[in-house]
């Protein structure tokens, strides 16, 4: 029954296509001519949706969680586009260059990193409360309303033991995103000048390094920071605040692998450049050829690779947080933080903002991500781009 | 060949063509007239960012991805293919206008058998049925004097060598007896012996079957074979137009002339080395090998102050790899390289500074031979400060010097990075980055090869102005005997790893050769319309090229 | 096909060399503890006497290598040792029998199992789903539905798998009581059920999952159609549809195959998140609880297992990826 609904759906869409085209071949433009049928069905589907989200958003009551993506996505839109054009007309010409030829997708990235930035560093001072200060009232409903279980003191509510949600959210961007950052940083110096190394000396080194990261990376890498977090755990043992230490060694050296991978295939391309046989036949140093020749010219790819190893080192320390053996307590972080919140979820009918709470957590690190994604999808198009 | 007696087969008027660089576009070809009449061939020739290939595809009704026809018309047979409908466009295509790449090798599927492409598109078109195709593919195959023509087709294209591939090629685009032919420079990516091989047949078949064609290239004297008329472009303009004949003779354009001009540059004789004279660069039955293969067999040849060595030969005749033995960069498995009759060490690690000074290096792509992220200043000023140990002011003296010499303006020039050079200019940098070095030898690794005919002659010059100001010895590897019969005092011509022959330019320039100079130095086209038609004459089609490397 | 089968050959003794390897690596991961196994079993206050006894029984007190080996060798045959957290040890010590129910093997059989599960249901719909818009972004590039794709499977990318769990959650489950949000599975239960039950999971990971291969088929078809001999296809007239299944196909089925492995092998750390959020009976479930307490056989063997499943798949698109080669296929 539903597959028949399914294929009639269908079916009325390809007619729908059909119509539009039929109709704007009349108009004898090129265009509709040349049309094929998907495409025209493409345009019906777009059309069909485009209805769909203006009904449910004005007229369906229930939803809710919808309005304010909407909402969201908008508000979204606006910023990015404001801080484009704020760009474009403040700075030095270098920057404002770079904003004019900027889709808006990177300027929301770049905007967001921002904010995230000066949450993390000044997280002390925006924070209404200490990160791990616990009041009397637990479990206090977000919202701020005292008639439903609020508490204007804590817009966003208490947790089970009365810690401030809003300090925890906030804290959490200076400990979940400094720590990936430190971890980031870690990894990119270790695989870094592994990488480096390797390509420029080649020979027994390179097909050593080569091999054991060959080996290392056949492991998954969640699966293997698991293994390993076991066995730091026990030698953490009751120092708990140790255990952050050692998951922020193991995660950057099971990442470096990757960077590894990356700086040596990086500087394998422009170890093989024929200005590196120059310096090499003039009889320059090892040093002077990674530090001077080299390393300029890697630096594009590297900060592109360091957005996208920054997510992922960022998102496998979530996840263990999330699992319960990454951040550990007291320091507020988004992944237990959405463990800890998860049941909420199922107060949506109720309460739509206390059931926002886990996903205002686990959205604080999409959002993040997803921030420094666009960024480095914009980098990297824009130097394949210049390429042709 | 009265071609105007002949109706008309296709007409561009005022064609403008539109490429998009980051979200704007940009003109390639701004308007472009075009005529060809039926069975005649037209030379499309220019710089690379002519425009030649986009006008070419344009012919088809044809743009890239990323760019558009703005404006004009392409009347092809009375049909406007500018705003003809996609199905009108592919009726065409391929079974009345026929397209022969540059790179064979990529324009093959590697999927399916070189005779199955062959017969799609005549069965396609409904022209033959599948086996009728298949025996008119082998009889062009046998036109096209391809080696077993009952068998080739049957192969995967990677199984089949590059000049046969593009034979191969042309063999598909006549499948269906087009009424025009875009041939988009067939020939640049070949070897000259086997590029000779393919000019004759696509020469042959083109005359045979009386079908109309636009050649595009930038060799002046392919172009001279292979076209009735020749149009010139420059950025996207047209210069001039002309007859085959009236072109070569007497070009009217400035610009037409300048490149015809290239050609005449010769350096004057010098009067034969003292042959007791140490030579600078002396190589001892040098033999080398990249992991097992070995790649030089007993390579012996001297290089005297003051002199120009040419080392000739074709890709894998082991040029390069001689020139890595002398540098260092792959120590001989055997045999010696001497400089001023001091034996050097084989690794050029295990060199002494000064040995390392001596010794400079010029490369074929100034692209990659500058450090992109590196000023001329500090690309210059580097082994100035390395070797000569100069910093600062005195440092900054010298690299303007060395810019004056190379004949850009210190100035203007300093600050730059490599990218906002033009290639000519690169090309100079790095002539500047060797002379820093105040060598006494200079390896010259086809350095005339990627750039423009024009802007080549201007490096050729300067490097011989330098050699007589400074008493310069230079290793000119090189395909090009144009820059030979420019540049050299001695010619080294090398084959498969050995030295064949060598000796003084004169001498080599005259007959007798050893049988491969003589087929290399015959397999280069020559300005002469006529060339090709007189060596086939004179040689017969069995004795030039690759077949005749085979019977050797 | 002489140098066909010798490349495979060669991969295939590569791949296992590489397990072998792993294997290495694991064991000796594990022997980095601090004490040993019998003293975490134990804990600090045990007595001397019961952790000696222990490390007799589990034969802690034979050297690495040999201890290695007899693991390997256990492992090899099925037998991936006793789990601490069934056996009771109080018991164990002195009486050397391990009662059925502690040892790995059959703890992990049932939940591999529910594990393939998952993964099958979410390949069936990722696969055709992804492939089919990844080929159809390549064919519309830079269209506005390139782009919406493009913003759409980045955003998908970037989020944690829990993120777009809880959000299916709230959509599918208690806004809308479609779905079950929890996926208490057990043996015997029909498929239907069982696939209702899986059905949200499932999702989730094809949220991920389709993303990535989304992007990796798109990319992979722009390069092909980028060929000189797609131009050439055209430029002889063949009508789109013919240029497509003609000339792109027959060369676009390595990349495919490639990107379809690679995501597969994806699949496997992204099924350990899910599973918790689910609280779906499968392998990685297990895996966590067991790194909780401290499991150690029990860490090892679901590690082991997880190494081997993504060394295989990475060696399947390997090989696959050579075989479908036509220039290694038709050699000269």
């Amino acid at each position: 029954m539903t597959l028949l609904w399914i294929i009639g759906g269908i079916v009325a869409l390809v007619a729908l296509g059909w119509v539009f085209r039929a109709a704007g071949r009349t108009t004898g433009n090129a265009t509709f001519r040349d049309m094929d049928l998907s495409t025209a069905f493409g345009y019906a589907v777009a059309l069909v949706a485009v209805v769909a989200g203006i009904y449910t958003y004005f007229l369906v009551e229930t939803a809710v969680f919808f309005r304010w993506a909407v909402q969201g996505f908008i508000i979204a839109a606006v910023a990015a586009f404001l801080f484009r054009l704020l760009g474009r007309h403040v700075g030095p010409d270098s920057t404002r260059k770079l904003f004019r030829a900027m889709p808006l997708t990177a300027s929301f990235g770049i905007l967001t990193i921002l904010i995230y930035a000066i949450l993390a560093i000044f997280a002390g001072l925006i924070a209404p409360h200490g990160q791990a200060e616990v009041f009397g009232t637990v479990n206090v409903l977000p919202g701020g309303d005292p008639a439903v279980g609020g508490d204007p003191a804590f817009p966003l509510g208490t947790d089970q033991i009365g810690r401030d949600l809003l300090s925890r959210l906030i804290y959490g961007a200076q400990n979940t995103v400094g720590i990936a950052f430190a971890t980031t940083l870690l990894a990119f110096l270790l695989g870094g000048s592994m990488g480096f190394l390797a390509a420029t000396l080649g020979g027994w080194l390179d097909n050593l390094l080569s091999r054991i990261v060959d080996v290392l990376m056949a492991i998954p890498s969640l699966i293997f920071a698991l293994l390993l977090m076991t066995i730091a755990s026990a030698w953490a043992g009751s120092h708990k605040e140790l255990l952050t230490v050692y998951m922020v060694i193991i995660i950057a050296v099971i990442d470096s692998t990757r960077v590894y991978r990356l700086a040596r295939a990086v500087g394998s391309n422009i170890v093989v450049m024929d200005y590196i046989e120059a310096a090499k036949l003039r009889g320059e140093g090892l040093g002077y050829l990674i530090f001077k020749e080299i390393l300029p010219n890697a630096t594009a790819p590297l900060l592109a690779e360091f957005g996208l190893r920054f997510c992922f080192v960022f998102l496998t320390i979530a996840s263990l947080s999330f699992l319960g053996v990454g951040i550990q307590p007291p320091l507020a972080d988004w992944g237990t933080m959405v463990r800890d919140l998860s049941q909420f979820i199922n107060f949506a009918a109720f309460s739509p903002l206390t059931a926002a709470l886990p996903l205002m957590a686990a959205g604080a690190i999409a959002l993040l991500t997803v921030a420094v994604n666009f960024v480095v999808d914009w980098m990297l198009h824009k130097s394949s781009g210049l390429k042709e | 060949m009265t071609t105007s007696a002949k109706p008309k087969l296709l007409t561009i008027r005022g064609l403008k063509i539109e490429g998009r660089s980051d979200e704007t576009w940009m003109p390639i070809v701004n308007g472009i007239d075009l005529d060809l009449h039926r069975g005649e061939v037209l030379g499309l020739i220019g710089e690379s960012g002519a425009g030649k290939s986009t006008v070419g595809l344009a012919a088809m009704g044809f743009t890239r991805d990323g760019c558009r026809i703005s404006d004009g018309s392409v009347n092809f047979d009375g049909i406007e293919l500018v705003d003809a409908s996609a199905d009108t466009k592919r009726g065409l295509l391929g079974k009345r206008i026929a397209y022969v790449a540059q790179s064979a090798a990529a324009s093959f599927n590697p999927a399916h058998k070189i005779i199955d492409q062959h017969t799609e598109g005549p069965v396609t078109h409904d022209v033959m049925s599948k086996s009728d195709s298949e025996a008119d593919a082998m009889k062009l195959y046998a036109k096209l004097r391809l080696p077993n023509p009952d068998e080739i087709g049957f192969r995967y294209p990677h199984q089949v060598s590059g000049g046969q591939l593009q034979r191969a090629m042309t063999a598909m685009a006549m499948s269906c007896r087009p009424d025009l032919i875009i041939f988009d420079e067939p020939t640049t990516a070949l070897d000259v012996t086997t590029q000779i091989e393919v000019l004759a047949a696509i020469r042959n078949i083109v005359e045979e079957f009386d079908t109309a064609a636009i050649y595009i290239t930038h060799d002046l004297a392919v172009v001279a074979q292979m076209a009735d008329r020749i149009k010139v472009l420059l950025k996207g303009d047209e210069v001039e137009e002309a007859d085959t004949r009236t072109m070569l003779s007497a070009p009217t354009e400035d610009y037409t002339r300048s490149l015809w001009a290239v050609r005449s540059f010769v350096r004057p004789e010098k009067p034969p080395a003292d042959p007791k004279a140490t030579p600078v660069v002396s190589i001892r039955n040098v033999t080398a090998a990249y992991g097992k293969v070995t790649v030089l067999h007993n390579v012996s040849f001297d290089i005297h102050a003051g002199r120009t060595v040419a080392v000739v030969g074709e890709s894998g005749s082991g040029k390069s790899t001689t020139a890595r033995c002398i540098t260092g960069l792959l120590p001989p498995r055997q045999g010696t390289i001497a400089f001023d009759g001091q034996e050097l060490p084989a690794d050029y690690r295990k060199r002494t500074k000064d040995q390392l000074r001596q010794i400079q290096m010029i490369y074929q792509m100034a692209d990659t031979a500058l450090n992109p992220k590196k000023s001329i200043g500090e690309i210059i000023g580097r082994p100035v400060q390395f070797y000569g140990g100069l910093r600062g002011a005195k440092k900054r003296a010298r690299v303007e010097e060395l810019l004056r010499e190379i004949e850009l303006e210190p100035k203007k020039f300093y600050h730059r990075l490599p990218s906002e050079l033009s290639g000519g200019q690169k090309q100079r940098v790095g002539i500047a980055r060797a002379l820093a070095a105040d060598p006494k030898f200079i390896i010259c690794d086809e350095v005339t090869s990627a750039l423009d005919q024009l802007v080549a002659e201007g490096i050729l010059k300067l490097l011989a102005r330098l050699q007589d100001d400074l008493g310069l010895s230079y290793m000119f590897i090189t395909h090009d005997l144009a820059t030979v019969r420019a540049i050299a005092d001695e010619v080294v011509v090398m084959k498969d790893g050995r030295v064949v022959e060598q000796g003084a330019k004169a001498e080599m320039f005259a007959p007798p050769h050893h049988p491969y100079t003589d087929l290399l130095l015959s397999s280069v086209p020559e300005m002469d319309p006529d060339w090709l038609s007189n060596l086939l004459a004179e040689r017969g089609a069995d004795n030039i090229g690759d077949a005749a490397v085979d019977k050797m | 096909m002489g140098s066909v089968t010798r490349i495979v050959l060669q991969r295939l003794a590569l791949g296992l060399l590489t397990l072998f390897v792993v294997s290495i690596v694991i064991f000796t991961a594990v022997n980095l503890l601090p004490g040993d196994f019998a003293q975490a079993i134990l804990g600090q206050g045990a007595t001397e006497e019961a952790v000696n006894a222990i490390r007799r029984d589990l034969g802690l007190d034979q050297p690495p290598v040999q201890r290695y080996l007899e693991w390997l060798g256990d492992a090899l045959q099925g037998d991936l040792g006793t789990s601490f957290a069934q056996a009771n040890f109080a018991n164990f010590v002195g009486s050397g029998t391990v009662s059925e129910l502690a040892s790995v093997t059959s703890q992990i059989a049932p939940r591999f199992a529910n594990t393939m599960f998952l993964a099958g249901v979410t390949a069936a719909i990722a696969v055709p789903l992804s492939l089919t818009l990844g080929i159809l972004a390549a064919l519309y590039r830079n269209s506005v539905f390139d782009k919406l794709a493009n913003i759409t499977t980045l955003t998908s990318i970037s989020s944690p798998e829990f993120f777009l769990a809880y959000i299916l959650i709230l959509f599918l489950a208690v806004l809308n009581p479609w779905l079950p949000s929890l996926s208490n599975i057990y043996a015997g239960m029909g498929f239907g059920e069982r696939l209702e039950k899986t059905l949200l999971p499932a999702l989730t990971l094809t949220l991920v999952v389709t993303a990535h291969m989304m992007r990796m088929t798109r990319a992979a078809i722009i390069n092909l159609l980028a060929s000189p001999y797609i131009e050439m296809a055209r430029l002889k007239g063949l009508s789109p549809m013919r240029v497509i299944v003609r000339h792109a196909l027959p060369n676009a089925l390595a990349p495919i195959i490639n990107v379809i492995a690679l995501n597969l092998a994806y699949l496997i750390t992204g099924v350990v998140v899910v599973e918790v959020v689910f609280v779906y009976p499968g392998i990685g479930q297990l895996f966590v609880d067991s790194v909780k307490i401290r499991d150690i056989p029990m860490v090892q063997a679901c590690c082991l297992i997880f190494a081997a499943a993504y060394i295989l798949l990475n060696l399947l698109a390997d090989i696959l990826s050579i075989v479908s080669n036509p220039r290694l296929r038709h050699p000269k």
